[in-house]
């Protein structure tokens, strides 16, 4: 029996990068919630493995090919979206890169693609899809923040920028938007074991130092998002707005 | 699909939890299938949160005790877990009081009563409860801190250390449960409709500040904290520790 609380039978959600890694976890959770999970990636090959993967577990999900860095065609898919499927009630703005360079080195156009993608994109994308929730009186937008938005190391310096931007950014949408009912949260993951990981964690020295700072003493799994991703976009998180929930196994309160 | 909101198998402990938010969050845990031993003072009160849970069919208990009386705290404890028979595996640190005076007009006396019950009591309790949570390697702790957690207003200079200090407690619980896997995190309410803040509604001022400065416009519900307690006392936050997370409507968000 499903807590209704936590119910999202008969509300799209739309998931940007929903096609690997925590996005595509995050999109299994809300599916598995009763969601109809609209998947937004580029890679047409990593979409059709995760609609196989979410349609053999029973699960309902579409697809949606915008690209998230053409305002254009933002406005295009969400609205080709919206008549398709149908109204978007959960955003979750989950698309993001990654790039590593020290800071006197690091290049124009690497820090113009990571703020393109991480902040931008999720202002674009919400500034379309909260035009309907505003009209419809309900709506969740996730962000997907990073402890980079509180902490960060050498040689990422656009992708904390953008982590920080996007938890305000997320306040921004929080305030002007609660009067319509809508909540506007972030999530901000630890350390992950993804693709986009994958370096990371098979790199001995590194993994051995998550999982000995890390209170929990592990990297975090895609699915440990899951319960975070179904409370913000659901009744339960009614009157929570412009909060960041970071999920990292207690790394960041910890010294 | 396993459910990870609910609670079918566990016994939770709610102090203060006959009325108000506790009774709210007590009821939330209850619906979600945990067995509850409400806490509180006074017979009268306990007596009919018991009833009105029993009448909704939810499996509920009582055990009254002072839980801000470090003497009566062990006793209060073995009686909640003779309850039901189980031991606790949820506690919500709930119980809380106030006293309000400028900095310069507290007694020292009614400073050491704040803090003694809002931030030694949960200490004490979680001490006491803790044990079995580490031996069994599953506990979840929440403690109910507020956004006088982070922020101030004159008048309640206790109140706000106290609370501050529950949600650094909360991290030093965090880091030192999570390899037992034992997540603490706290929720900070804002301003919500309870019998406690009835004069502040009937203060047509203090009303209008609060519900013009809400982004959502309106005072919480108590039900509406149902959702976060059940969300960090379930296996759906088992990577989440050591947070404070606040519901206040994006009260916190904006100036």
């Amino acid at each position: 029996m499903t807590n209704p609380l936590f119910d999202l039978s008969g509300r799209v959600a739309l998931v940007t990068g929903g096609g690997r890694g925590l996005g595509f976890g995050m999109a299994k959770a809300l599916a598995q919630a009763g969601a109809t999970v609209v998947i937004n990636d580029l890679d047409a090959a990593r979409v059709e493995g995760a609609m196989r993967t979410l349609a053999e577990a029973g699960l309902a999900a579409e697809t949606a090919f915008f690209d998230l860095t053409d305002p254009a065609a933002v406005a295009a898919g969400v609205r080709e979206v919206e008549s398709r499927v149908g109204p978007i009630h959960i955003l979750l703005n989950n698309a993001g890169i990654q790039r590593r360079h020290p800071f006197v080195e690091f290049p124009e156009e690497d820090w113009q693609a990571v703020i393109d993608l991480n902040l931008t994109a999720p202002f674009r994308v919400a500034k379309e899809v909260a035009k309907g929730m505003i009209a419809r009186r309900a709506g969740k937008i996730i962000n997907v923040a990073s402890i980079n938005a509180i902490v960060t190391r050498p040689t990422i310096p656009a992708y904390t920028a953008s982590k920080g931007g996007i938890m305000l950014l997320t306040k921004s949408m929080a305030v002007e938007w609660a009067q319509h009912n809508i909540q506007a949260n972030a999530i901000a993951p630890g350390y992950y074991d993804t693709e986009m990981t994958k370096a990371l964690v098979e790199n001995r020295e590194f993994s051995e130092w998550v999982t000995g700072r890390v209170p929990a003493h592990r990297w975090g799994r895609p699915e440990d998002l899951g319960g975070t991703v179904v409370f913000l976009a659901s009744d339960a998180s009614n009157f929570v707005n412009g909060q960041l929930i970071v999920v990292d196994g207690g790394l960041t309160c910890s010294m | 699909m396993a459910d990870s909101f609910d609670l079918h198998s566990r016994v939770a402990l709610v102090t203060g939890g006959s009325r108000g938010l506790g009774f709210a969050m007590a009821r939330g845990l209850a619906k979600a299938g945990a067995r509850v031993v409400i806490n509180g003072l006074s017979e009268d009160n306990l007596a009919k949160a018991e009833a009105a849970l029993k009448a909704e069919g939810l499996p509920v208990a009582a055990a009254r005790f002072d839980a801000t009386d470090r003497a009566a705290i062990p006793g209060g404890i073995k009686a909640a877990e003779d309850a039901f028979g189980a031991p606790i595996d949820i506690l919500v640190n709930n119980a809380g009081l106030n006293r309000r005076a400028p900095i310069l007009e507290l007694k020292a006396e009614d400073w050491d009563f704040v803090v003694n019950a809002d931030l030694t009591a949960p200490f004490l309790i979680a001490k006491a409860v803790a044990p079995g949570m580490i031996e069994r390697r599953w506990g979840k702790i929440v403690n109910v801190a507020s956004i006088a957690s982070f922020i101030a207003r004159p008048g309640i200079p206790a109140y706000i250390a106290a609370k501050a200090g529950l949600a650094m407690l909360t991290r030093a619980m965090a880091v030192e449960w999570a390899p037992h896997n034992v997540q603490a995190n706290a929720i900070a309410p804002g301003y919500f409709k309870t019998d406690l803040t009835a004069p502040f509604r009937d203060n047509a001022q203090m009303n209008a500040w609060i519900v013009d400065k809400t982004p959502a416009k309106r005072w919480g519900l108590p039900e509406e904290l149902a959702g976060i307690a059940v969300f960090l006392a379930s296996d759906a936050s088992n990577f989440v520790t050591g947070q404070t997370i606040t519901v206040d409507g994006g009260f916190m968000a904006t100036l």
